[in-house]
């Protein structure tokens, strides 16, 4: 990638089920205060910013006008992206390329706990003239797809239950999550089905949470104090999401933005080129799908039979959310992808604790924003 | 080029049409709920209101008093140092008539919502209320105003617990002499 950009600063707060002692804004205020401190810059110095929020999330309309004040952004050029936070990662990458800045903060959080009715807000993304009349949980999308995802490629429940057990024991090392449990797959065979062939314990339950990351240019980057991680390429794309005549066994936008970043890190064969993976796991066939759609396996069986032999534990040859993931940390709406990044950080920095491994130099972090949508994006990092 | 315009081939179209059902729609009314978090600020904010007290926060670097209070200062971009009361008077900084209300009735008598800047608070720094118990031509710029609370047993630490702010009498001041805002 020309012109490189790295990421010298990250502040997370850990993921909640709730937050009632913290406003979003002192939320923000307490997680850019962090990633500053870490970056080794003072928000004085930052020229721009981005943030990833949903009004109907929020409950606000308009959110950019309630974001400025807490980043330190007053009177300084931002603007916030309707994405997930990977988007808002290759908006500053962007930014950062075209020479136009050279120092670019992004943000994005979750107070999902404030939002009482869920349902409505999937509902409401739902097309109102020919879907939403017929009245199913918006959450029976992802049952739809998983039921053809696993008759087309083989995949087994079995394998899937492998997925939501790796993930949340894995975060039982991360004190970062909301929801880590040691959990075998018979547990998860166990537990009740809510759209069929899904698993309740297959669904992320949402947290709460902010992360703020700070990304600057090469020359910025290599003059300042803190330890950078290189963003090697960016990817983001979307599919046809029409329920009536989507691709509901391949995630295409994660294939499109995957080949996209590859592209710009050059990237031929990331089951070698890449030691560590963040993918979306809001739903556990997710991962799977996603790990097919990036490239890592020349049969898309392979994902299942990869996850239940434990190839994708830490321990394994390619560890796939060693962070927990969203089954294990929370889904936490736009800030999910952070989350991701985040670890990524910590792992390549060799900070991440109880759960470093020892050799990841390159990986990627991969998000998707939920049914209905087929939108995704992707980011490659590396330690050097 | 005549001075017609060109005629659309298509289905002209009347309220009435729509009223008969020529046309089909779709409605849908969203039941979406929240309830957000107040944090540190605000909390503590709509506690003391729930006391018939304003309360504000200083930074020791810009020595702004601010209110509605907040954690962090803006301009400095730290935190904010420590609690301050303020009054619950204050002078009219900006205020509009409006003869529409926010369902988009006719009103005769006018809501005056306002900027009142607060007493004890940093010039330039107001919270945003209404005037009540004034004569709409009377209003002006720089308008001496104390604020009428609910009675204590009703309030609920809500900005409804004060019900609005009332012109002082005799201190109204001439337009324009209001302080300028740093
Ligand atoms: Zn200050």
């Amino acid at each position: 990638m020309p012109n490189r950009v790295a990421i010298i600063g990250v502040g997370c707060t850990p993921a909640q089920p709730t937050t009632p002692y913290l406003s979003f804004k002192e939320l923000m205020f307490q997680e850019a205060e962090r990633a500053y401190l870490d970056a080794g810059i003072e928000a004085s110095e930052v020229e721009s910013f981005v943030t990833c929020a949903e009004d109907l999330n929020e409950g606000l309309s308009i959110f950019d006008e309630y974001t400025p004040d807490q980043l330190g952004a007053v009177q300084k050029p931002m603007h916030t992206l309707t994405q997930d936070g990977l988007h808002g990662i290759a908006d500053a990458v962007m930014q950062i390329q075209s020479g136009l800045v050279e120092l670019v903060v992004v943000e994005a959080h979750s107070k999902a706990s404030n939002i009482l009715t869920p349902e409505w807000i999937l509902d409401y993304a739902v097309d109102p003239v020919w879907n939403r009349p017929l009245g199913f949980n918006p959450h029976a999308i992802a049952g739809l797809e998983m039921n053809v995802f696993l008759h087309e490629t083989g995949i087994t429940p079995d394998q899937c239950a492998h997925v939501t057990a790796k993930n949340r024991t894995n975060a039982l090392r991360n004190p970062l999550a909301a929801y880590p449990a040691r959990t075998a797959p018979g547990d998860v065979a166990d537990s009740p089905y809510a759209f069929y062939p899904l698993r309740e314990t297959e669904m992320a339950r949402t947290a709460d949470g902010c992360v703020v990351v700070v990304l600057a240019s090469d020359d910025r980057a290599r003059a300042g104090k803190s330890q950078p991680v290189w963003v090697r390429g960016v990817g983001f794309a979307n599919d046809s999401s029409t329920l009536e005549s989507r691709d509901w066994i391949r995630a295409e936008y994660c294939r499109v933005a995957a080949q996209m970043a590859y592209r710009q890190a050059g990237i031929h064969n990331p089951g070698r080129d890449i030691h560590l993976f963040e993918v979306d796991d809001t739903y556990a066939y997710k991962e799977l799908q996603h790990l097919v759609a990036l490239g890592l396996y020349s049969r898309p069986g392979d994902a299942g039979r990869a996850v239940a032999s434990g190839v994708t534990k830490p321990n394994g040859e390619t560890p796939v959310n060693v962070s927990g993931g969203a089954l294990g940390m929370g889904l936490t709406l736009e800030a999910t992808g952070l989350y991701r990044v985040a670890e990524l950080v910590a792992q390549l920095r060799k900070q991440a604790g109880a759960r470093q491994l020892p050799h990841a130099k390159v990986a990627l972090a991969q998000s998707w924003r939920g049914v209905p949508t087929t939108s995704g994006a992707v980011v490659v990092l590396s330690s050097e | 080029m005549s001075g017609e315009p060109r005629t659309v081939r298509g289905t002209p179209l009347e309220l009435a049409d729509l009223k008969k059902g020529k046309v089909f729609t779709t409605a849908y009314v969203p039941k979406i709920q929240y309830a957000w978090d107040t944090g540190v600020a605000i909390g503590r904010y709509l506690e003391e209101l729930k006391n018939g007290r304003l309360i504000a926060r200083r930074c020791q670097r810009c020595q702004r008093t601010m209110v509605p209070p907040r954690m962090f200062c803006e301009r400095c971009f730290r935190s904010t140092d420590e609690w301050v009361y303020v009054q619950d008077t204050g002078t009219v900084n900006t205020f509009s008539l409006c003869y529409v209300s926010w369902d988009v009735r006719r009103l005769k008598t006018p809501e005056i919502p306002a900027v009142i800047e607060i007493d004890g608070a940093s010039p330039g720094m107001g919270i945003m209320h209404v005037l009540g118990k004034v004569n709409p031509k009377q209003v002006r710029v720089g308008m001496r105003v104390r604020a009428v609370w609910k009675p204590p047993p009703q309030r609920t630490g809500s900005i409804t617990d004060i019900l609005y702010f009332a012109p002082i009498k005799g201190k109204t001041t001439k337009v324009g002499t209001a302080k300028k805002p740093r």
